[in-house]
């Protein structure tokens, strides 16, 4: 069977954006359940940290520089730069580290 | 009030320019992958503006690739995008309750991990916000993908890989100032860190996609944190 590659997006496009709005719209309310609201807090947090760790190692030509970046963007992090400086400077170290190394 | 939108609008933009960068590295790989499934330039460039998500469009690519059925696809893409679900969650508790239903559509199409990263590290999350950043972002990655089908191989594979970091290092910086505040959240990224290490190396868990591994470590890790930890409410005051 031969399929429409227009279906294919469409089918794509449909599932993800369900999954994206329907609590977006579906929940209105602030949630008083301190449960579910500790959950939720940890949540965001947890899930970046997830998908961080060890994906970095793997994003890079070398494990090496993608360790560094990690490295480098905790400690700019902690020391307070912005999201944009943190960001920027991971890729430098990365293009530096792997001009050295490589 | 009016200045204040602008403001807000000005600096989601600030925040969506490295999201933009990032994501232009990661989509150009993207239109590789649709390339090589025998799609056109624009057929990947708009995938990329409709559905925003890496894992997604991938596993999308290469089921199409495989001439897989629509409802395979469907389901897979449901899978690979779980945790979409979960950072929707979070965020309705992020923005204000009042908030009208066409801007929760429309920040609904935007949740991706960057935009909801930046999202969920404001206090108040106005939807122009979200449009600020989405300004940037959006367009590096239709574009991205458009000229991964194009030029293929010839972006130098050393800018790639350095651009590839982007991503992380936002995630990094949304993370790490809240862990510097708060014991348990810097704990709980330690053990995530450590339970993620683990997930992805151990032979046993090779046969689960990475986006299931992502919701299965979040949910267990941080339902666990929610029952050990509890967040005590003045702390959510003092956020608000």
């Amino acid at each position: 069977m031969v399929h429409n590659v227009y279906i294919y997006i469409m089918v794509m496009a449909l599932t993800t954006y369900g999954i994206r709005v329907l609590p977006l719209t579906l929940i209105r309310k602030q949630i008083t359940n301190i449960r579910i609201r500790s959950f939720l807090y940890y949540v965001p947090y947890v899930t970046l940290a997830v998908m961080t760790f060890p994906s970095i190692l793997e994003a890079t030509k070398s494990p090496l520089s993608g360790a560094a970046a990690l490295v480098a963007a905790l400690w700019l992090a902690w020391r307070g730069k912005s999201l944009f400086q943190v960001s920027v400077f991971s890729c430098v170290i990365v293009f530096i580290l792997e001009l050295v190394i490589l | 009030m009016k200045q204040n939108k602008k403001q807000q609008f000005l600096e989601g933009m600030k925040d969506g320019i490295p999201i933009g960068l990032g994501y232009f590295a990661v989509s150009f790989t993207l239109g590789i992958a649709a390339k090589n499934a025998g799609m056109t330039a624009v057929q990947a460039a708009v995938t990329s503006a409709l559905i925003n998500a890496s894992a997604g469009e991938f596993i999308g690519f290469t089921l199409i690739a495989a001439n897989a059925g629509y409802l395979e696809v469907m389901i897979m893409e449901a899978v690979a995008n779980a945790r979409y679900l979960l950072m929707s969650c979070a965020l309705s508790q992020k923005i204000n309750p009042k908030t009208g239903l066409l801007h929760r559509m429309l920040m609904g199409f935007y949740v991706t991990d960057e935009i909801f990263g930046v999202s969920i590290a404001r206090n108040n999350l106005e939807p122009v916000y979200s449009y600020g950043v989405i300004s940037m972002a959006a367009p590096g990655w239709s574009l991205g993908t458009f000229l991964g089908v194009l030029l293929g191989n010839i972006m130098p594979s050393r800018l790639t890989s350095a651009l590839s970091v982007a991503l992380y290092g936002m995630f990094a910086a949304v993370f790490v100032p809240p862990a510097k505040k708060n014991k348990v959240v810097a704990g709980l990224i330690g053990v995530s860190f450590l339970a993620s290490y683990i997930v992805h190396k151990a032979a046993v868990f090779a046969e689960i996609s990475s986006g299931i591994k992502i919701i299965l470590l979040t949910v267990i890790i941080s339902l666990a944190a929610a029952f050990l930890f509890p967040i005590k409410e003045e702390k959510e005051e003092e956020k608000a």
